[in-house]
């Protein structure tokens, strides 16, 4: 379990996140939604200790995360975050290779070669295994990066807004794979997402962040409510029922 | 399609060795008899080649380290500011003690390396906006600054001379006895290949790296270590070599990616064969006379510059 206890972030002397307590369990997907510069990324930033925090601590599985020992944390946490932009140019085995780091050090075994080749085969990279990511499009090098994080095979597995820059098809295609990941691989995925109707849809928890706080945590049936979201975005917005599953119509 | 195979780095290392032979049969002296060939083989040519063959691999593999430290494929050390540095150590030497033996010249120009290229990481760290194109026009302007320090201490002290023959890269002047210490940097070379993976994960990126679980800080001074003693090492013993450190890891990446543990044999073979190349056409093309291995460099390598520049684009 991750826990939050009443952790906050300032950057350069401004709050960026204020008094934030929540605790994500063990399997499951959450996501976390709000508006630009609610400290979505942030929040990420604390998990993975690239912000320090001012107040509070963050626990993993009991233990504070400062305790962890870098490679230790490496095997329990892992993060993708937005902009994977690589000057380097590696190829696709490369990159799932290198997910594999913490635990070979460079010198891959027999284990972690069938965990790469099972990250490729379960993003559907085989036949792209030997090419350059430079050389892939957006949606293919995207899933190339998820699939280095899925067999870095941790417990936990953060991704800052995933969807970026996908189409539909491939948005559905990663949020189906995360929700597999979930599912058949007994993992903790907590993505931050813009799309509040991906959210709903393949989520088991939302948290939903306004102001650098948390605003409201709940199953998506709890929070795709009318109130909730408007206040949230502070807009007009309205949410309907279709198919049993609940949408928030926004666009007019 | 695989090029990384053994067979064709073997190929390659075939070559270069040819490369290497005619270097040694190339020279002014007329040889009369078996004896004069071998001691003048022994005393000049073998310690020529040697010396040529360390610093085409040292500073290849010096550019690779700090294009993974800096996240950009157009930096190396003599755009950077570090070899100025190394150069403004070497002067206040000669300025300050004259007598200073090899080794002493070595550590300083070594030592002043370590704050060229670090002070050029540290700038980097502060500018906000990391295009690709600003990191090596902050490096160069840097670099000008440096010299312009450098410059204006030789000026002053009626030095320009024996600087300018000091750094610039040249050969000619290698005797036995006067270029073993680059074997400390072809050492450093190795070393550098053992560590390759944490320079690639570090050329990921900073966040991508920690990620990964790799101590990222730990990679950064090792790695301007390695750059800073092969920038001293070199500049001492055979002077500033420009491209080197920029054409050769582009070459390799173009051709094999960056996946250094793979492809870090290749810098160093391509980079020896291409300062190889150099140093013959540098004793050729004037014969009997020597154009410096520097200017050979500088035309060579700036085509070669030029061309890969344009066949990047047609990547993107």
């Amino acid at each position: 379990m991750i826990q939050f206890n009443n952790v906050s972030v300032d950057i350069r002397s401004t709050p960026i996140l204020k008094d934030i307590s929540f605790s994500i369990p063990e399997t499951g997907l959450t996501s976390v939604i709000g508006p630009n510069g609610a400290g979505k990324s942030t929040l990420l930033s604390a998990l993975t200790q690239t912000v320090p925090t001012s107040a509070g601590e963050i626990l993993i599985d009991d233990k504070p995360i400062q305790s962890y020992e870098k490679n230790k944390l490496a095997r329990t946490l892992s993060i993708l975050r937005q902009d994977n932009h690589l000057t380097a140019r590696l190829t696709v085995e490369d990159l799932v290779t290198f997910g594999r780091f913490p635990y070979h050090k460079g010198r891959p075994t027999k284990e972690d070669a069938q965990k790469i080749a099972t990250a490729i085969e379960f993003l559907g990279l085989n036949e792209f295994q030997h090419r350059f990511l430079d050389q892939l499009s957006g949606g293919q090098r995207q899933r190339a990066f998820i699939a280095m994080v899925l067999a870095q095979d941790t417990k936990y597995v953060c991704f800052d807004e995933p969807l970026n820059n996908l189409d539909m098809k491939h948005s559905q295609s990663i949020m189906k794979q995360l929700r597999l990941a979930c599912d058949s691989l007994n993992k903790s995925i907590i993505v931050v997402l813009h799309d509040i109707n991906f959210a709903a849809s393949y989520s088991d928890s939302i948290i939903a962040m306004h102001n650098g706080r948390v605003f409201e945590i709940g199953s998506p049936e709890e929070i795709m409510q009318d109130n909730i979201l408007q206040a949230l975005y502070d807009m007009p917005l309205h949410v309907q029922t279709i198919n049993g599953q609940p949408l928030c119509l926004y666009y007019s | 399609m695989r090029l990384t195979t053994p067979v064709t780095l073997m190929l390659a290392i075939a070559a270069v060795t040819g490369l290497a032979v005619v270097s040694l049969f190339i020279g002014v002296a007329d040889i009369n008899s078996f004896d004069e060939f071998w001691s003048l083989v022994f005393l000049t040519r073998l310690p020529r080649t040697l010396a040529v063959i360390l610093t085409g691999l040292s500073l290849s593999v010096a550019g690779v380290v700090m294009q993974s430290l800096a996240r950009n494929k157009f930096v190396e050390p003599t755009t950077t500011g570090t070899v100025e540095w190394a150069a403004l150590g070497i002067l206040l030497l000669l300025l300050f003690w004259p007598q200073a033996s090899m080794t002493t010249k070595l550590i300083v120009a070594s030592l002043f390396s370590l704050i060229g290229a670090s002070s050029f990481l540290f700038i980097l760290s502060r500018i906000q906006l990391q295009s690709s194109l600003i990191i090596p026009l902050a490096g160069i302007m840097y670099a000008g600054v440096i010299s312009s320090v450098l410059a204006f201490i030789a000026y002053r002290f009626d030095l320009m001379q024996s600087v300018w023959t000091w750094i610039q890269g040249d050969f000619s002047m290698i005797l036995k006895g006067r270029y073993e210490l680059l074997w400390i940097s072809a050492a450093l070379c190795g070393l550098a290949y053992f560590t390759a993976d944490q320079f690639t994960l570090a050329s990921m990126g900073k966040h991508t790296a920690l990620n990964l679980g790799l101590n990222y800080r730990f990679t950064l001074f090792w790695g301007v270590s390695i750059v800073a003693m092969i920038s001293g090492i070199t500049v001492v013993i055979s002077g500033i070599i420009p491209f080197v450190g920029l054409v050769v890891p582009n070459i390799v990446s173009l051709l094999f990616g960056d996946n250094y543990r793979r492809t870090l044999p290749w810098v160093a073979v391509i980079g020896t064969g291409l300062v190889l190349t150099c140093d013959i056409l540098a004793r050729v093309l004037a014969f009997p006379y020597e154009i410096p291995v520097a200017t050979v460099m500088g035309v060579i390598g700036s085509i070669i510059f030029l061309i890969l520049i344009h066949k990047q684009n047609q990547h993107a």
